[in-house]
């Protein structure tokens, strides 16, 4: 990772410091301002929830937040570090190491072990194989997957891959989640069991960022900013609801039984994790 | 993360289709199968030549009576005679490039047995001729200088000849055939000579005392020696060439611009050239097949490239976790350098066993070249990374978000 840089414009508790962000794309002649000037502070252990209308920018915002784009202009710090800055090797160090995500459609490698999608950002952060099973092992087990480690995506209910995936993100202990419509793809209950993990997480004293369209969805986080034209334009706090899933997660759930999965979304195709 | 664990994501990849694999790697297994087969085959080929013309004997020359014509050498029998017996006497007393000369006389008769018969060629020669193509008896002493100095009624056969006149195990000396109807008593069976580069069976023959021949076969002593002198020299076949050459000008009283009335084959110049073909035909034809390799490897790049398009999301998801450009890189080099060394490996196992048959097929030493299956297995190695590079490139280059969003 890069050397802790001074950042003497963060506050010492803000694990994420956005300051004047625009991302501008420009198609032909047009100029699409997909953030026009963000500037937003979210401290360490939060549970933030975005919420906007389709195309408000959202998606652009956790991308950067995430350290998988950089902003056209505004400087961002991750935990004191300045990334707008930063090289494309030094970002995927911190993505491996500071951060997880959770995406809409799971993103977990098909034809690989839910074991082997886990253990898949600890191959890159050079863990050894012995570790890096113990560790995806632990993960799998925290989300209530711990007879499930054998099975590929395509043997798993929706709401299973994406405890999968929430596994995958918080095997390398990181600050910071990320979820980008994690219930998106999702009925209802396993919704609420996918939030309930996560309020879970947030519990245990990581930060949790996670982009919603829908309002049941937001009313679990304690943290409400709603985007629109690529700018905030609300910012609440709330107290949170308790998500409590009908039957307890995780254990006593009878994965078998569960609801048939929704509309499977593709996963990409995939060379192995290990 | 360590080489070990980039070759096992990459065999895993490999593994997961592996249809596809194997015919990615057929272009390559053809190619380098192709060039060690290729090269043995001419290879063998070219032992086989010069093996054959070993058999004919060293440092020889045969001095025949007639212009050499524009088809080459001619047989030199049947053209008019213009060797006499004293231009041998002269061969083999006067030039000391010359270690030894002698006359080989030849006629296409039947021999006859008491229970076969077998039509070969007669050769009637002196002792001289068995140390100058250095052949040595297999059973009996063979000629004698006193054979043909009392031209004696004596055959030596040569091992083809014995079998098809007595069969394979029998020991014929002592018994006699009968040529022209005079009859001979074999004195030896001459060790065997296998094949000429032509096909031409060097044991299917009989030699009996040029004297002898003279008399029964050729009806008379005559002034010209109507067949061939074999000539061998002390070591170095070109001085004596040129020494034979002038020796018989000078005897035929040939003037400065008249063409030679005799011709001199040089068979170490011969067996050269024929080698020297050979080695063309080796270059030729893996140098076709080595444009398979490069065809294979252009068939892993499509591939790799199609693969990279494919796995544009796993590549999105890789990098959203942690992987920097280089994993990528390197995973998609090594799963291209991994296509092209199997094919690499089990095109050698292929071409070793097609020349391994080959040789069997045609007879000669199978000839397996060391450094050209290095080369081989190198050069397909090399047009893996070469061909797997540009995808691999273009992998790790690819922006993650637009990978993520990649249907
Ligand atoms: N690569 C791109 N090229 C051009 N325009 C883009 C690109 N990515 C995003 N945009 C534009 O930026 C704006 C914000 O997009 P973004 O994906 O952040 O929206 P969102 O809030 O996530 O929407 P949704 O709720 O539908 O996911 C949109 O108008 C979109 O068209
Ligand atoms: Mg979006």
């Amino acid at each position: 990772m890069a050397a802790a840089r001074q950042a003497p414009a963060a506050a010492p508790d803000a694990l994420i410091k956005l300051e004047a962000i625009r991302k501008t794309y420009v198609m032909g002649d047009t100029e699409v301002h997909a953030l026009a000037g963000v500037t937003l502070e979210i401290a360490h252990g939060e549970f933030v929830a975005i919420m906007g209308s389709s195309g408000s920018g959202k998606s652009t915002l956790m991308n950067i937040v995430g350290c998988l784009d950089r902003p056209t202009s505004g400087r961002y710090w991750l935990a004191g570090d300045e990334i707008s800055r930063m090289s494309v090797n030094e970002l995927a160090e911190i993505r491996n190491s500071q951060i997880g995500f959770v995406f809409q459609n799971f993103n977990l490698l098909a034809r690989t072990t839910a074991l082997e999608n886990v253990e898949l950002p600890l191959v890159y952060a050079g863990v050894s194989a012995k570790e890096r099973h113990r560790r995806a092992a632990q993960a799998l087990e925290k989300v209530g997957l711990g007879t499930r480690t054998d099975h590929t995506p395509s043997q798993l209910s929706g709401g299973q891959q994406q405890r999968v995936a929430i596994a995958r993100a918080l095997v390398s202990a990181p600050k910071l989640i990320l979820a980008d419509e994690p219930t998106g793809a999702l009925d209802s209950k396993t919704s609420v069991e996918v939030m309930a993990l996560l309020q879970e997480l947030w519990k245990a004293g990581i930060t949790v960022v996670l982009v919603t369209h829908e309002p049941d969805v937001a009313e679990f986080a304690a943290r409400v900013i709603v985007v629109r034209d690529g700018l905030v334009k609300e910012d609440r706090r709330q107290t949170p609801k308790p998500a409590i899933p009908a039957a307890p997660v995780p254990a006593a759930v009878d994965e078998a039984a569960a609801p048939p999965a929704p509309p499977k979304p593709e996963t990409p195709e995939a060379g192995g994790a290990a | 993360m360590n080489p070990l664990m980039t070759l096992r994501i990459a065999l895993r990849a490999l593994l997961r289709n592996r249809m596809r694999s194997f015919l990615t790697m057929l272009g390559i297994i053809i190619g380098v199968a192709a060039v060690i087969a290729m090269v043995a085959i001419g290879e063998g080929a070219k032992a086989q030549v010069e093996a054959s013309f070993a058999a004919m004997g060293t440092n020889l020359l045969i001095v025949m009576p007639g212009a050499t014509n524009a088809g080459g050498a001619s047989g030199g029998f049947g053209t008019g005679p213009t060797l006499t017996w004293d231009d041998l006497k002269a061969i083999q007393t006067e030039l000391a490039s010359v270690r030894a000369a002698a006359p080989v006389l030849r006629r296409s008769t039947q021999l006859v047995s008491d229970e076969q018969n077998w039509s070969t060629s007669v050769n009637g020669v002196t002792p001289d001729y068995f140390s100058l193509r250095s052949w040595a008896m297999e059973k009996g002493n063979g000629l004698t200088q006193q054979d043909v100095d009392s031209a004696t009624k004596v055959v030596v056969l040569g091992a083809t000849v014995a079998s098809k006149l007595f069969g394979a195990s029998s020991d014929p000396v002592g018994m006699n055939v009968r040529i022209g109807n005079v009859p001979f008593l074999v004195v030896g069976v001459a060790a065997k000579k296998g094949q000429s580069s032509t096909g031409q069976d060097f044991d299917d023959v009989a030699f009996i005392p040029v004297t002898t021949y003279q008399r029964k076969i050729q009806g008379g002593l005559q002034k010209y020696l109507s067949g061939q002198i074999y000539v061998q020299a002390v070591s170095d076949v070109t001085k004596a060439e040129k020494d034979v050459r002038e020796l018989l000008r000078d005897r035929h009283h040939l003037a400065v611009n008249d063409d030679d009335d005799f011709s001199v084959r040089n068979l170490t110049e011969i067996a050269g050239a024929q080698a020297e073909g050979k080695q063309t035909l080796t270059l030729l034809l893996a140098s076709v097949a080595a444009v398979s390799l490069l065809v294979g490897g252009i068939g892993i790049m499509n591939i790799m490239l199609v693969s990279v398009t494919e796995r544009t999301r796993e590549i999105g998801v890789r990098m959203a976790l942690g992987a920097k450009p280089r994993h990528i890189l390197s995973q998609f080099l090594v799963e291209a350098l991994t296509l092209a060394l199997f094919g690499g490996l089990i095109g050698v196992a292929l071409g070793v066993g097609a020349a391994g048959r080959l040789a069997i097929q045609f007879g000669w030493p199978m000839k397996i070249r060391t450094d050209v299956t290095l080369i081989a297995v190198g050069f397909s190695a090399f047009v893996g990374v070469v061909f797997g590079l540009y995808p691999a490139r273009k992998a790790s280059k690819l922006d993650p978000i637009q990978a993520l969003r990649f249907e």
